[in-house]
């Protein structure tokens, strides 16, 4: 109780919204009207309706419907659901890689250290939207036709973990290079236990705590990712759309004066993203002991 | 010099607040003075407050710490409590400061005429030429050679030593009245402290400075202080010359103080230490006693030494074999041999750089010997310690460590800690056996059983230890490698764990290589003892023999400089002869 009345209102707030927005994407089935996947439910007759509070509304769809007659609101609580769903999977793929090889590297050392970071460094002269944009590119080819529609959520993991990871990896392994040195670790080498025992169950306890919090930073920045992805076309079909798709459908439309259907899912995305960065980056303060007790 | 005493404190209270509660007392009614050019030692255990009233006096209490009462003079000058300063009393100037790490008490960026002279040319408003002048000169007065040259240096090219003289050097730049020393020679070997503490010594006499000698060690109270306060939890316990206090103390806590300090000059059977824990679990260390014997292969009597140890070198550096060193490689252990027959506790002494901690890492099997080799009962460990090895020989070393902070795993409960090396090697049946044996071990170690389930950072520096040498325990050895077990604690907890060591090898046979820089644990703890220098061994011989008959002179060098309690009776004969040094 003492360290939550130490939190500034803001990130207070910000906690809110975003555990209130995930538990919404994660509650899209109960809360939305329809569900947007499902092809009955596209209905030519209901497109383009703007939101019910405007003139011409309908108030079946409060925030209006999009160019299939899909309903805004549905749709854009199921895609923030799968935006964060591929954001949550990168994070969690890039978390694993990341911090096997960290470990590996900080505590082996020597040439299997050198190779493991210079990968990494190679990685990292990469921006993140071109390495994500080459491997979805090269998994788009690559896949069948039919497929595409169905890995597409596994591909933009893939897309956006292979470069995520680099930062996972730098973080423990200067960790592990200081836990290394220390005497408990030295005492479970005298006791004769294996490295992968030493690692998993003695090191990693003690160096997993800043890379939870980059985690929580890379979160929104995946979930960017993947929108940016899907806005430029190589991300979620149409079919399943993520926050991204649904940007890139309504960006078809924003001349024409049909503005919702670009503006609701980016309003949602701009929140989601925010408050996640918002207590990403108080969690980042909070443990980094030599920013503490600045504000 | 004048009748002004240096340093005087009255009623000093100093305290740290807490959040929505009472404040930390640190400090409680202290008072002190210091006439000019004496040396007033302030002694105590950790937590006792003994650091916390020199940074006071100087001014640099650690927020949110503050001097809430009484009042501090200066050469007759007082202090503002609050901002640690006063009109005409400047810090730097008039009260000049020495620290425990000459590593780190030098800015490693600037030359040594930079670092003595700023001060100088600061406060003093001294012009170049003239700063370089008197850090001359003062380069000097505390004995380090070639000063012309060393002016021109960096940090990093000087030794240990000389560094710390350097910063004594820079803390008597202004001519201050008064010098605190906190712990100015802890970090440094024996040889080079008798150095330090002569310097100290003769500065205080010729300059007239008053001296506030922090420190935990009683052998150099007993070496160079004429006045001795001792602290326990922030309040002085007793205070007085320091004949007096040290071989007539009033109180019963600077009496067990006293007691708990080992003496290199004659063994003793335990320490006179009113220690419960460590006196229960006789039965438990009967327990394991049995547990311990039955490693195959090892037990078997014979010819062949518990461990052997057969010209063994360590070399660090010099780069692999794919990419050759520019530099030649270091050779940290030269051509080192020794045994340890069963039952046996082997010391290890030298100074730092001496190769002891190489040694016990190379005999653990942590570190690849370069040449020689490392034999257990005939095999050789370095092989025995790969995962094909027989589980016996891989679990049959075991190490207790240096810095109790650091050799358990904060993460996990010492039970699981404990239970670890138990499970690993099928020592136990059953998840619950594991169990028991673990509260055995608790026990044979002086702790309750139940304080397992704690995590580490429940245990203070001294049951930490404890703890640790359950764990090495725990994986039934049958050579335990003790490096320096207590230099990092308090004596009298020293005296506790010691005892805890004697009790352990009266009760298991345990054969141990025991490593320390303290020449009077050594004398307290081993059969044999080893001595070490630069890598290479100088003396090898019965502790006794060693001890009372040193053959090799740096043997008998080490024993002279040992600072010693029964110093004070030399320094002040009985009456009749002649006065103090």
């Amino acid at each position: 109780m003492t360290m939550w009345a130490t939190v500034p209102w803001s990130v207070r707030l910000a906690a809110l919204v975003a555990l209130g927005l995930l538990l919404a994407a994660l509650a899209a089935p109960w809360l939305a009207a329809i569900d947007p996947t499902d092809l009955r439910n596209f209905n030519l007759a209901d497109a383009e309706l703007p939101p019910a509070f405007v003139e011409d509304g309908d108030p079946r769809f409060p925030l209006g419907t999009d160019n299939q007659g899909r309903d805004l609101l549905s749709a854009i609580l199921y895609g923030a659901r799968v935006s964060i769903a591929i954001g949550a999977a990168a994070v969690l793929t890039a978390l694993t890689i990341g911090v096997t090889l960290g470990l590996v590297a900080g505590y082996v050392g020597g040439r299997v250290d050198a190779v493991i970071m210079r990968v990494a460094d190679v990685i990292l002269s990469f921006p993140t939207i071109l390495l994500a944009l080459l491997v979805a590119g090269v998994a788009r080819a690559l896949l069948p036709e039919a497929e595409a529609a169905r890995l597409a959520p596994f591909v933009l993991v893939g897309a956006i973990g292979v470069h995520d990871w680099v930062q996972y990896a730098r973080t423990v392994r200067a960790a592990t290079m200081v836990e290394r040195s220390r005497d408990y670790v030295r005492a479970a080498q005298v006791i004769g236990l294996p490295a992968r025992r030493i690692l998993f169950s003695h090191i990693l306890p003690n160096v997993v705590g800043p890379v939870l919090v980059i985690g929580t930073v890379h979160l929104a920045g995946a979930v960017l990712t993947e929108a940016t992805l899907s806005f430029l076309g190589v991300g979620m079909p149409p079919t399943d759309p993520s926050l991204g798709t649904l940007i890139r459908i309504g960006n078809e439309f924003i001349f024409s004066g049909i503005w919702w259907i670009a503006a609701f899912p980016a309003l949602m995305l701009v929140v989601l993203v925010l408050a996640v960065n918002v207590v990403g980056d108080w969690l980042r303060d909070r443990f980094n002991p030599k920013l503490r007790g600045r504000t | 010099m004048s009748d002004v005493p240096a340093l005087l404190v009255d009623g000093l209270r100093v305290e740290y607040p807490t959040p929505g509660g009472a404040p930390v007392v640190a400090v409680s009614d202290l008072s002190m003075s210091i006439a000019a050019g004496e040396i007033h030692a302030v002694v105590g255990e950790s937590g006792a407050g003994k650091s916390t009233v020199g940074h006071a006096i100087l001014g640099i209490l650690e927020p949110p710490g503050r001097a809430v009462r009484g009042s501090i003079q200066v050469a007759g000058t007082a202090l503002d409590l609050v901002s640690g300063t006063a009109r005409g009393i400047v810090r730097g100037r008039d009260i000049g400061a020495v620290f425990q790490d000459p590593m780190t008490s030098l800015n490693p960026l600037f030359t040594i005429e930079v670092q003595i002279g700023e001060a100088m040319r600061h406060h003093l408003g001294l012009g170049r030429a003239e700063a370089r002048a008197r850090s001359l000169a003062l380069l000097e007065a505390v004995g380090i050679p070639e000063p012309e040259r060393r002016l021109a240096h960096y940090p990093h090219q000087l030794s240990g030593g000389q560094r710390q003289r350097v910063v004594i050097a820079a803390a008597l730049a202004c001519e201050p009245r008064l010098i605190i020393a906190d712990e100015p020679t802890t970090a440094l070997d024996v040889s080079v402290q008798a150095q330090i503490l002569a310097l100290l010594r003769k500065l205080a006499k010729e300059r007239g400075v008053g001296i506030m000698l922090v420190t935990h060690n009683m052998g150099v109270v007993a070496e160079i202080a004429d006045r001795v306060t001792i602290m326990r939890r922030g309040m002085v316990v007793e205070s007085g010359p320091v004949l007096d206090v040290l071989t007539r103390p009033q109180q019963d806590y600077s009496r067990d103080l006293i007691a708990s300090v080992p003496p290199v000059a004659q063994r003793l059977e335990r320490f006179a230490t009113p220690d419960q824990a460590t006196q229960r679990g006789a039965a438990a260390r009967a327990r394991i006693a049995s547990a311990l014997h039955g490693i195959a292969g090892l037990d078997t009597a014979g010819d062949v030494p518990l461990l052997e140890v057969r010209r063994l070198c360590v070399e660090f550096g010099g780069g692999s074999r794919w990419r050759p060193g520019r530099t030649a490689p270091f050779r940290a252990v030269d051509d080192v041999s020794l045994t340890i027959r069963r039952g046996e506790i082997l010391g290890l002494v030298g100074e730092s750089g001496s190769g002891k901690s190489t040694i016990a890492n190379a005999v653990a099997g942590l570190i690849p010997p370069t040449a020689g080799q490392v034999l257990l009962a005939g095999s050789e460990v370095s092989k025995a310690r790969r995962a094909g090895g027989a589980a016996g020989l891989r679990r049959a070393i075991q190490m207790v460590f240096q810095d109790p902070y650091s050799s358990l795993n904060p993460r996990l409960r010492v039970s699981t800690t404990l239970c670890e090396p138990i499970l690993f090697y099928r020592l136990a049946d059953t998840a619950a056996q594991a169990q028991d044996d673990m509260r055995t071990l608790l026990e044979a170690v002086g702790l309750d059983p139940a304080m397992g389930e704690r995590f580490p950072h429940a245990f203070s520096g001294g049951q930490r230890q404890r703890v640790s040498v359950a764990r090495a325990l725990a994986a039934r050895p049958a050579l335990l490698i003790c490096d320096e077990p207590t230099s990092s604690l308090d004596v009298s907890v020293q005296a506790q764990v010691l005892n805890l060591l004697k009790d352990l090898r009266e009760a298991t046979g345990l054969a141990m290589l025991f490593i320390s820089h303290d020449l009077a644990v050594v004398r307290q703890m081993c059969d044999r003892v080893v001595v070490l220098k630069n890598g290479r061994v100088c003396e090898q011989a019965d502790t006794e023999t060693l001890f009372e008959s040193p053959s090799h002179p740096y043997t008998r060098e080490l024993m002279q400089l040992v600072p010693r309690l029964d110093a004070v009776t030399r320094r002040f004969p009985p009456e009749g002869a002649r006065g103090a040094v």
